[in-house]
């Protein structure tokens, strides 16, 4: 395999938390608390896993949006996790977000012209005309009249407004796309159309995509592989049909018996994980799964689960897989 | 709690030191020093000029002149009054009765006035009497504290010559508190009308919010009648956001009590600190600044202290 | 809903109240524009030279002489004239103020939202300390060392009163800096300049042109104080604060010449109120209904 795009190891995103009138720290929330992943270049890897576990925080720390507390993101080799604003200004044109929300995502005093010109006047490219003349082609690759340029972000509907949000993204050619559950705001009439767009965009531009969801269901389509989230680190990484048919960690298989037929004609019985999520502010010992895991061994409260690999691009954390 | 009031003391240390930096350095800023305004004035000597820099000390470095004149401040020795030489604190605690009994006398009519008004606009909402009130205290907040003093004191003591016009005490009348009772009328009256504007707004809305709540429609779902519903139910939960008010109002107070003693020549601080604007009198300007201050920074302590004593949650944050 | 049997809210009493809010709000919107107007046109509107004395005049009754619509002071000078005059003082004044203190909050408002950290930190301790003067003291003061022009007057109002504005906007900045159109413009790799001046400020112009209304209101009644102390604006040219000062001198037997300046702050002062409150209204739920 030639070396990953991006490649994040060990990643660690830790908020403090602070009491409200003296602000003194008295705790930490470990949203991110590991996480290992790569995406190789034109791939889609799906992160998944249920809401609040930590995957917006993993995609923003990637992009350095928010301040990572430990790890490295390689990003074409070289390890951007420590780089100052200056030194990322380049890697700003490869790797680019598409947000979950359409209606926060867009700056509601600007037009969608000034919204999709202001990556091309942050990067001094072109003058006034051809920046003009740039915002009506990103408008028609993502289906939109060019008319619109003039328009503000409340007179478009909640697709037409990802659209947008999807040529901000693309303005600067990146190689690297993070989808922040691009879809999951919008009616299930419109998903399909946007992930087909994205889909169509991939094919002509060779992206690469981190697609971002909570629902295996959705990401089935897409993915290449996925990589499955719990509570601040990534349990299980397949290709996606291993995934779906040889899934070996006990989170994963629970979150599969939830989806509504993955994959006509499999059977399985359902594991629906029993209890609530626990708190990133104070996550279990050991395996963060062990809580609400049917396999639990008295080790998994002591020792976290190293990852191991199972099969060829298949990884597994889970003391089950212990040799 | 004795943990929480020493941390919100310390917390007010930097803030006293805040001020003193910046009372001192306006004083400083002015335009050629502290004694320029002398040296413009033909019956002041050049020599007496020379001879006040060197008494007050105000040839040294002014990084000297700071920490002699701030550590001072915390050791009660507030320096001396150019003229006469009498010490600055003595100079201002002198006129502080008078200032105290001024807001003392109005912010209790306000309150008592306020208070009503605000729960029975809360009590009685969109009423005729709520309208009222709202729009009254809204025309209240935009009266011209000064003029409003000119006017009733055209009124009450010119036209209708029922009230004095200013000062605290008829001329030899010292100390009949029939004669202050009188000179204090129309002063309080004048002060307490925005103060009394701005409590029926803040217990109107504080009412408001509480009366939504879910152990007021438990209380009434009970059967507990509606007086016993306001005074024991609502009444508590109200008090923290007015207490609040009470401890950032104390700047407000000083400077309605400030303007109001102008006009009436009530002889407490507000009228010391324009008398000594007049005189170019630092030391004492520089003191009523500090002073001033300190009251506020205490005012704000003492209400965060009394709502942590209200609800034990606010000291555990 | 509801909150108590004893006070059943009936929708018209609502409905009154706030037809009643809009309709002060257009009144105040109304007088603004008229004073707005008449400062501007003062000149043309005014009958009289202001500054014209002749003592043979001095004291004429209002409504008298339609030379004199509003009568004349103890020097002759014509009443009327003076008001407009003076209002062009007071306004511009307040304006000026107004815009210097706007700016001076939302710098600092902005910066302190934005930046966060030590800046944030540092900054909010300074607001604190500002906040321990009383606003006329620290005004008085300032005033009185300066020497008094129109810009100067107008500087050291604004720059003693601008410590609200700055707290209201880091308010505001605090919460709009965690949506993610701020997160879209830093994964462009926007400078921070970028976004505090063309993502942040303009969302924040609503809480901002409420403040900016209200200031005005108290710039101008600020000014009229510190006129009336005689460390404003300086005869000859007229501000309604020292017309008081001098009107006070003839309370007993000329009360118009007090009334007048005095109804004409008041005027000014409530139209700013009540416009900038129903602008509140209008413009942020969200600041609703605070005193
Ligand atoms: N700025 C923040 N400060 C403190 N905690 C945060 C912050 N952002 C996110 N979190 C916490 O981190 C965890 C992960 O959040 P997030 O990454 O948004 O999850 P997901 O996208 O998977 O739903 C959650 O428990 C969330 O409450
Ligand atoms: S490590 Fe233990 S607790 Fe965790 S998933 Fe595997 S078996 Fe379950
Ligand atoms: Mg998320």
């Amino acid at each position: 395999m030639a070396e990953p795009l991006l490649e994040v190891a060990g990643l660690q995103v830790h908020f403090p938390i602070r009491s409200a009138l003296l602000r003194r720290r008295i705790g930490t929330v470990r949203a991110v608390d590991g996480v290992n992943l790569s995406v190789a270049r034109g791939e889609t890897l799906a992160l998944v896993g249920e809401s609040g576990c930590g995957k917006t925080t993993t995609g923003k720390a990637i992009l350095r949006l928010i301040e990572p507390s430990g790890g490295s993101i390689r990003f074409g080799g070289e390890d951007i996790a420590r780089h100052s604003q200056a030194q990322l200004a380049p890697f700003r044109r490869r790797m680019q977000i598409v947000f979950q929300d359409p209606y926060a995502s867009l700056n509601p005093r600007m037009t969608v012209g000034g919204i999709l010109a202001a990556p091309f006047e942050i990067h001094r490219i072109g003058d006034a005309r051809d920046r003009a003349d740039r915002v009506a082609a990103l408008l028609r690759t993502v289906g939109l009249p060019p008319e619109a340029a003039r328009r503000y972000p409340h007179e478009f509907s909640g697709g037409q407004r990802q659209r947008i949000g999807i040529a901000r993204a693309l303005a600067l050619e990146p190689e690297l796309v993070i989808g922040d559950e691009p879809v999951s705001a919008l009616d299930v009439s419109i998903q399909a159309q946007i992930i087909n767009l994205m889909k169509r965009l991939q094919a002509e531009l060779g992206l690469a995509y981190v697609m971002i969801s909570h629902n295996l269901a959705v990401v089935s389509h897409v993915a290449d592989r996925v990589a499955v989230m719990y509570l601040g680190r990534v349990v299980e990484t397949a290709p996606r049909e291993t995934l779906f048919f040889d899934a070996r960690h006990p989170y994963t298989q629970a979150l599969l018996s939830a989806v509504p037929e993955p994959v006509p004609g499999r059977r399985r019985a359902r594991q629906v994980p029993q209890g609530d999520v626990p708190s990133p502010a104070s996550p279990p010992s050991g395996c963060h799964f062990h809580p609400r895991c049917p396999h639990a061994m008295p080790r998994c409260a002591q020792e976290a689960p190293a990852s191991r690999i199972v099969a060829s691009g298949h990884a597994v954390a889970c003391h089950l897989e212990a040799p | 709690m004795i943990g929480f009031v020493a941390r919100r003391l310390l917390q007010a240390i930097p803030l006293l030191i805040g001020v003193s930096l910046i009372g001192f350095g306006l004083m400083h800023l002015a335009p050629g020093g502290p004694l320029a305004v002398y040296t413009l004035n033909p019956t002041i000597q050049a020599q007496d000029i020379e001879r006040i820099r060197i008494i007050f000390g105000l040839d040294q470095p002014i990084h000297v002149q700071y920490v002699k004149w701030a550590t001072g401040i915390f050791s009660g020795n507030w320096g001396y009054t150019f003229f006469g030489g009498r010490p600055v604190l003595d100079v201002i605690l002198e006129r502080l009765p008078a200032t105290l009994l001024l807001m003392g006398s109005a912010l209790s009519v306000a309150i008592l006035l306020g208070l009503s008004i605000g729960v029975l606009g809360a009590v009685k909402r969109y009423s005729v009497f709520d309208v009222l009130a709202t729009t009254g205290a809204l025309f209240a907040l935009s009266f011209p504290t000064f003029w409003f003093g000119l006017m009733a004191i055209f009124v009450f003591a010119i036209e209708l010559r029922w009230l004095p016009s200013g000062g605290m005490w008829e001329l030899g009348e010292e100390g009949n508190i029939l004669s202050l009772l009188q000179h204090l009328v129309l002063p309080t009256l004048v002060l307490a009308l925005v103060i009394t504007a701005t409590w029926s707004r803040y217990s109107r809305s504080a009412f408001l919010e509480v009366m939504h709540q879910d152990y007021m429609r438990t209380a009434r779902a009970k059967g507990v009648p509606p007086r016993a519903r306001l005074l024991r139910h609502a009444f508590p939960n109200a008090a923290k956001p007015l207490i609040a008010l009470l401890g950032v109002e104390v700047p407000f107070l000083f400077s309605g009590a400030l303007v109001t003693e102008t006009i009436f020549g009530w002889p407490g601080m507000g009228r010391l600190f324009v008398d000594a604007l007049g005189m170019k009198e630092y030391p004492v300007l520089m003191g009523m600044m500090m002073f001033t201050a300190i009251f506020v920074i205490l005012g704000n302590l003492l209400a965060d202290i009394a709502i942590a004593a209200i609800d034990p949650r606010v000291r555990l944050r | 809903m509801s909150a108590t049997a004893a006070a059943p809210e009936s929708q018209a009493g609502r409905v009154w109240a706030r037809f009643r809010r809009h309709r002060l709000a257009l009144a105040g919107g109304m007088v603004v524009a008229l004073l707005l107007a008449s400062a501007l046109f003062a000149p043309v509107l005014a009958p009289q030279d202001p500054t014209l004395l002749d003592t043979a005049l001095r004291f004429r009754a209002p409504f008298a002489d339609w030379h004199f619509p509003l009568g004349t002071d103890e020097l002759g000078r014509d009443t009327l004239s003076r008001l407009l005059h003076g209002g062009r003082v007071s306004l511009t004044v307040g304006l000026v103020a107004m815009v210097t203190t706007v700016m001076t909050g939302a710098l600092i408002g902005i910066a302190a939202g934005y930046l966060g950290g030590i800046a944030d930190t540092v900054l909010m301790r300074f607001v604190d300390t500002m906040l321990c003067f009383p606003q006329v003291f620290l005004l008085l003061v300032v005033a009185a060392f300066v020497p008094p022009t129109l810009v100067s007057i107008s500087l050291v109002i604004g720059l003693t009163s601008w410590m609200e504005v700055s707290r209201i906007v880091r308010a505001e900045i605090l919460h709009l800096k965690e949506q993610d159109f701020v997160a879209a413009a830093r994964a462009l790799g926007a400078s921070r300049a970028r976004i505090m001046f063309r993502e942040l400020l303009p969302n924040a112009a609503a809480p901002i042109l409420v403040a900016a209304t209200l200031k005005v209101a108290s710039a101008v009644l600020m000014e009229s104080y510190i006129s009336y102390l005689g460390y404003g604006v300086q005869p000859p040219l007229a501000s309604w604060g020292n017309m008081l000062t001098n009107a006070q001198g003839y309370f007993d037997t000329v009360p118009w010449l007090a009334i007048l300046p005095g109804a004409a702050i008041t005027l000014t002062v409530m139209g700013f109120n009540f416009l900038g409150d129903g602008l509140r209204d209008a413009l942020d739920p969200r600041l609703r209904m605070d005193p």
